[in-house]
């Protein structure tokens, strides 16, 4: 059978609405994806807890309280500790290029700015869970 | 999963109790399993959840929400939660949620909860797989009638009726304890299922649930010969279904089904073929 992509869709901190990354989640979806959602206000303990329990292939994470210089290192941070670096993290929201370009230096995959199609994101994903197989292969 | 690694966990599975929770599109599954865990963790056992929402049959992707009214199981070992997605598999849970209780039993997990995906009417595949068998029904759902016809009543061990804080609980209640009583229902061997009444968003009733679970799963181990018969009955029908799923791949296969599908389609739309003459010629190789 042919192998599902897994991804979790998360949306960490305080601000209130989810809407940006429930546009991710049904995007994912009508790719073909398995999307796990987890809802509002989770933080990186949860987020990561949630990603392994579930064994996905991507960590979606999105960000509008910029706060993502605290939430995406430390999302790395966690999963190194329990030996998860193999779940891929990926990331949107309003983040600047600067801080996109160092928290790639730091092992985030992608980040997609506002406005970005989901096509690209989709796009992405595939790209990425096809050359890691080859790489396995 | 792999076989090999299933092969292994077989003769250590037997330990975890295996509760389905199966109910109507938003009856309230989720928040009832998270409040049973919450209790079952303050007793200081380990519980893992499985909890399978439909893939969609237009793309094969699937949105797995069921997690989000789960957040006891984050920062918790003892409590593991894995979401599943039914991928075309039509009885109400994936065709590897079995393989993945079984995994999660010999893991050590004291009760494995088993959340299946909105039930209508066929989606009855959790029988096979749980001890014991929650309906959770709300006051939306109509009368007895309904239920009776939408044939779930017969897979309940426990019925809960959950949003008991919303209006028309109480004439559901009584509804299916009247018809019950004048069609004598009952499960197999005389087992009467009981029926609880909960609030799960404020964890209303929640201990009545699980004292009734475990009243019934204490009736399961009571009559030996009688569990034995259960058991056989269960893996017999498991059996057949394992063996369905490898024989069909396999006479697909063999019979190059793939290859000729498309050619099949052509000569049945230029009407020189009915399907049903195509079926018959197939040769299983
Ligand atoms: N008023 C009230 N609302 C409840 C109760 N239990 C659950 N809900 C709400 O009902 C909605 C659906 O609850 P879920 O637990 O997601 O229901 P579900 O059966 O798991 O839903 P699916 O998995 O989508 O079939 C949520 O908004 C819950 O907060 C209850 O006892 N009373
Ligand atoms: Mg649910």
């Amino acid at each position: 059978m042919e192998e599902k992509i897994r991804v979790l869709v998360a949306k960490p901190g305080l601000d209130g609405h989810d809407r940006g990354a429930k546009v991710v989640a049904s995007a994912f979806r009508d790719a073909g994806f398995e999307v796990i959602y987890t809802g509002l206000h989770q933080t990186p303990e949860m987020i990561v807890d949630a990603a392994i329990q579930e064994d996905v292939d991507i960590l979606s994470i999105s960000v509008l309280s910029g706060a993502h210089m605290t939430i995406f290192p430390r999302v790395l941070e966690l999963l190194r500790a329990q030996g998860a670096e193999g779940i891929h993290v990926i990331g949107g929201g309003v983040i600047p290029r600067a801080d996109a370009r160092r928290l790639k230096e730091l092992g985030v995959g992608e980040i997609f700015g506002p406005g970005t199609p989901t096509s690209e994101g989709v796009a992405y994903v595939r790209k990425w869970v096809a050359a890691r197989h080859e790489t396995q292969a | 999963m792999g076989r090999e690694l299933l092969d292994l966990v077989f003769p250590r599975i037997g330990h975890a109790r295996r509760i389905g929770i199966t109910g109507p599109p938003g009856s309230g599954k989720s928040t009832l399993v998270h409040a049973v865990a919450m209790l079952l963790r303050r007793r200081g056992q380990r519980v893992a959840v499985l909890a399978v929402d439909p893939t969609s049959p237009f793309s094969g992707g699937a949105i797995l929400g069921d997690r989000v009214r789960m957040p006891g199981a984050a920062g918790d070992e003892g409590f593991f939660v894995r979401s599943m997605a039914s991928r075309g598999s039509l009885g109400g849970v994936a065709a590897t949620t079995h393989e993945a209780s079984e995994v999660l039993d010999a893991a050590g997990f004291d009760w494995i909860l088993i959340e299946t995906v909105g039930v209508g009417q066929s989606e009855l595949e959790i029988v096979e797989l749980a001890d014991t068998v929650v309906l959770v029904l709300v006051p939306e759902s109509g009368d007895a009638v309904q239920v009776m016809k939408a044939g779930i009543m017969e897979i309940a061990d426990v019925f809960v009726i959950n949003k008991y804080d919303r209006e028309g609980g109480d004439r559901l209640m009584r509804d299916i304890s009247v018809t019950m009583q004048i069609t004598q229902w009952s499960r197999p061997e005389g087992w009467v299922p009981p029926i609880c009444p909960t609030v799960a968003t404020s964890d209303e009733g929640i201990e009545q649930v699980l004292a009734e679970a475990e009243r019934h799963l204490a009736w399961l181990q009571e009559d030996r010969p009688r569990l034995e018969r259960f058991r056989a009955e269960k893996l017999r029908r498991r059996l057949q279904m394992l063996l369905s799923r490898i024989l069909l791949e396999r006479a697909w296969k063999a019979a190059q089904i793939d290859e000729q599908l498309d050619g099949a389609v052509e000569r049945i739309m230029a009407g020189d073929l009915s399907p049903y003459r195509w079926v018959a010629g197939i040769e299983l190789g």
